[in-house]
């Protein structure tokens, strides 16, 4: 699988990454992403009284239809499969003997 | 006068024949020589009109080697660039095998993309099982063999079974011709079955799963493009409009996501979604409305460029730290920028982000199901669309690139990796920036107008929620944790109970076995004695008689003889 002409190096290295700072190391700067995904959100839920939805059902034309969709389905989707997961996951090598 | 032979030529015949030159050239020019054989067969593609060539009679059905018209075009300019794409990314591979069969694998891909015939489908059909096969051999390990054998057996009984629904069809109505098929006779119902095999119908989907991670990081590059496409193709031109696809579909779109989440392997992840974007064609295609049908080949027409895209980032994480699971990566952005990048296209493609290529096709096909009144389907589709950047577009980039630094640290991916990703992107964008380029290639004339401020807005908000979702579920610790580990799928019934099935099986016979060998010995032992008993050296057979004895018993047999004759 791997190529032998280039060196791997499967020993932990300290995580600057080679000496290098950055800018998604610092802690305080992934959360400063998700304050503007936060803000994004906010910001495109407000633009839905600005314009107007060509739908087909009506229930698309609720406010914030999409925006709430797509927040709680994924949850949904995630808590299902977290249930999934006890039913479903077995050995990594259960098939090889 | 060139282009007069070269359109006379079958398409993907380029390939198997020019398979055949590989072993004499070596290195580098066997590189250059495999990717000038896609450049050519794209140039020839452009020399041909629309109609239809190499009309043989075999037994009094006519089989029509090449069709040519916009449906089979577009398929056949998108394998080429596929096969080209992966060429360069495979440009370092100098493994025959893995080669040659690739070759083949996709020149009989596009032959069948072209077969005016079921007969002709059918032999490209099992040609691209077959050496598609040796592409998963390629890879030399022991559960790549095992994976291999589970996968041909499955891609031969689609063979069987589309062989079966041609002999029925010809037996029907005297003609193997393939064109619209339908569900209403029974061979069209085998040849659904043969296609849904090869297009991972819910149920029959798990070679993919199974096949397709255990190939080496370049041959899942090829192997992603066009097998299940091809179905696509094949569903597109026999069942347009059978509304049992639209319902097949919404399922393949949605249950596949549940696996995708779970899973480790991060290829395997991507082949989870292979199925689950297969879904959003197969739906397409149920519609068939002309919206629906120019929706689902445009989607299987940029699908198979982000599918290359993502699978060739993840096969060049694999080429440089030799794992693509999900738990033992981490923070490879820093050592690998651009694969990073580059991937990063490919997910914003699949979740149809604006100004990427998804955004284009997929919203083709969620307006037609939803404009036809599929209500239930439409819903799912857009559960599986906020659901495919949760899962897709977040997990890899945050499990593999992102996420928990590993502390793993390599080069970047090599130049000729980088061109291959570089061109797949730059497709991706420009698709999705320009999207006319696309839709002068599809089947019908296009009245869709995809950037609208309803839909870019609607789209926007879908995808910045569903990400948000992400960042909530994970803060709250709520994702499941990724870890080494195996999910029971469909294949749980012929890998497990299947084999312990056969196992039963086969230690009753072995009982039965047993007791039937000892009877036949037993039976074998006294033909020997009785054999003995009288040709032995005291058996009566066995004993010397007398010199008058022997006279006086022919004399006695000349006399009845002599009766015989006179009477």
């Amino acid at each position: 699988m791997s190529d032998p002409h280039h060196d791997h190096h499967p020993s932990p290295v300290p995580p600057e990454g080679g000496g290098k700072y950055y800018w998604l190391d610092d802690k305080t700067n992934r959360a400063k992403i998700l304050w503007v995904l936060v803000a994004v959100c906010a910001g495109l839920i407000i633009a839905d009284l600005f314009y107007h939805k060509h739908v087909v059902y009506d229930f698309e034309n609720w406010f914030g239809f999409y925006g709430l969709f797509g927040f709680f389905l994924p949850v949904v989707l995630v808590l299902l499969a977290q249930a999934l997961r006890k039913i479903l996951m077995r050995d990594e090598d259960y098939y090889d003997h | 006068m060139i282009t007069e032979v070269a359109s006379n030529i079958p398409p993907g015949l380029i390939f198997i024949v020019g398979a055949l030159l590989i072993p004499f050239i070596r290195g580098n020019m066997r590189s250059a020589y495999m990717l000038l054989l896609p450049l050519l067969g794209i140039w020839q593609l452009t020399q041909m009109d629309a109609g239809t060539f190499g009309t043989i009679t075999i037994f009094g059905l006519e089989t029509t080697h090449v069709r040519i018209d916009k449906l089979s075009l577009i398929f056949g300019y998108i394998f080429y660039v596929a096969a080209a794409l992966g060429m360069i990314f495979a440009w370092h591979n100098k493994d025959l095998v893995e080669q040659a069969s690739a070759i083949v694998y996709m020149g009989a891909a596009i032959g069948a993309i072209f077969a005016g015939d079921l007969i002709t489908l059918f032999v490209y059909w099992e040609l691209t099982a077959v050496a598609s096969v040796f592409i998963i051999w390629a890879a030399r390990t022991d559960r790549a063999y095992k994976a291999a054998m589970r996968y041909l057996i499955i891609q031969i009984l689609s063979g069987v079974l589309l062989a079966a629904g041609a002999v029925v069809r010809a037996a029907e109505n005297g003609s193997v011709d393939f064109g619209a098929i339908g569900l209403a006779s029974p061979g069209g119902v085998f040849i659904i079955l043969a296609f849904g095999i090869k297009c991972a119908f819910p149920l029959m989907h798990n070679w993919v799963q199974d096949a397709y991670p255990e190939a080496t990081p370049t041959g899942t590059v090829f192997l992603s493009a066009f097998t299940t496409k091809l179905a696509v193709y094949a569903l597109a031109r026999g069942y347009a409009g059978t509304e049992e696809l639209v319902w097949i579909g919404t399922v393949m779109a949605v249950f596949p996501i549940f696996y995708a989440v779970l899973e480790n392997d991060l290829r395997r992840v991507l082949a989870y979604t292979l199925n689950n974007q297969l879904g959003f064609m197969v739906a397409g295609i149920g519609v068939g409305t002309t919206l629906a049908i120019n929706g689902a080949v445009a989607h299987a027409f940029v699908g198979i460029l982000y599918k290359a895209l993502l699978f060739m980032s993840l096969g060049a994480v694999i080429h440089r730290v030799g794992t693509a699971k999900g738990s033992e990566l981490g923070g490879l952005y820093k050592s690998m920028p651009l694969t990073t990048v580059f991937c990063l296209v490919g997910c914003a493609s699949i979740s149809a982000f604006p100004l990427f290529c998804g955004f284009i096709t997929k919203s083709m096909i969620i307006t037609a199901v939803a404009k036809e009144g599929y209500l239930v389907s439409f819903v799912l589709l857009l559960f599986a669309s906020a659901c495919v950047f949760h899962y897709v577009a977040i997990k890899i980039p945050h499990f593999a690139f992102f996420g928990q630094d590993s502390g793993k640290l390599c080069q970047e991916a090599p130049i000729n990796m980088l061109l291959a990703m570089g061109i797949a992107s730059f497709m991706c964008i420009g698709i999705g920036v320009y999207p006319d380029a696309l839709f002068s290639l599809l089947p019908y004339p296009v009245h869709y107008v995809p950037y609208t401020t309803s839909h870019v807005v609607t789209i926007l908000q879908l995808l910045a929620f569903s990400a948000l979702a992400f960042a909530v579920v994970q803060r709250l610790g709520l994702y499941p944790l990724v870890q080494r580990s195996t999910m029971l799928d469909f294949d749980f019934s012929y890998r497990w109970i299947g084999s312990r099935a056969f196992g039963w099986l086969l230690s009753r016979g072995a009982i039965a076995w047993e007791t039937m060998r000892d009877d036949m010995l037993s039976m074998l032992r006294n033909v020997i004695k009785t054999t003995i008993q009288f040709h032995g050296p005291d058996g009566i057979m066995a004993r010397t008689a007398g010199l008058g004895v022997s006279a006086g018993a022919v004399m006695v047999l000349l006399f009845v003889l002599l009766v015989a004759v006179m009477s």
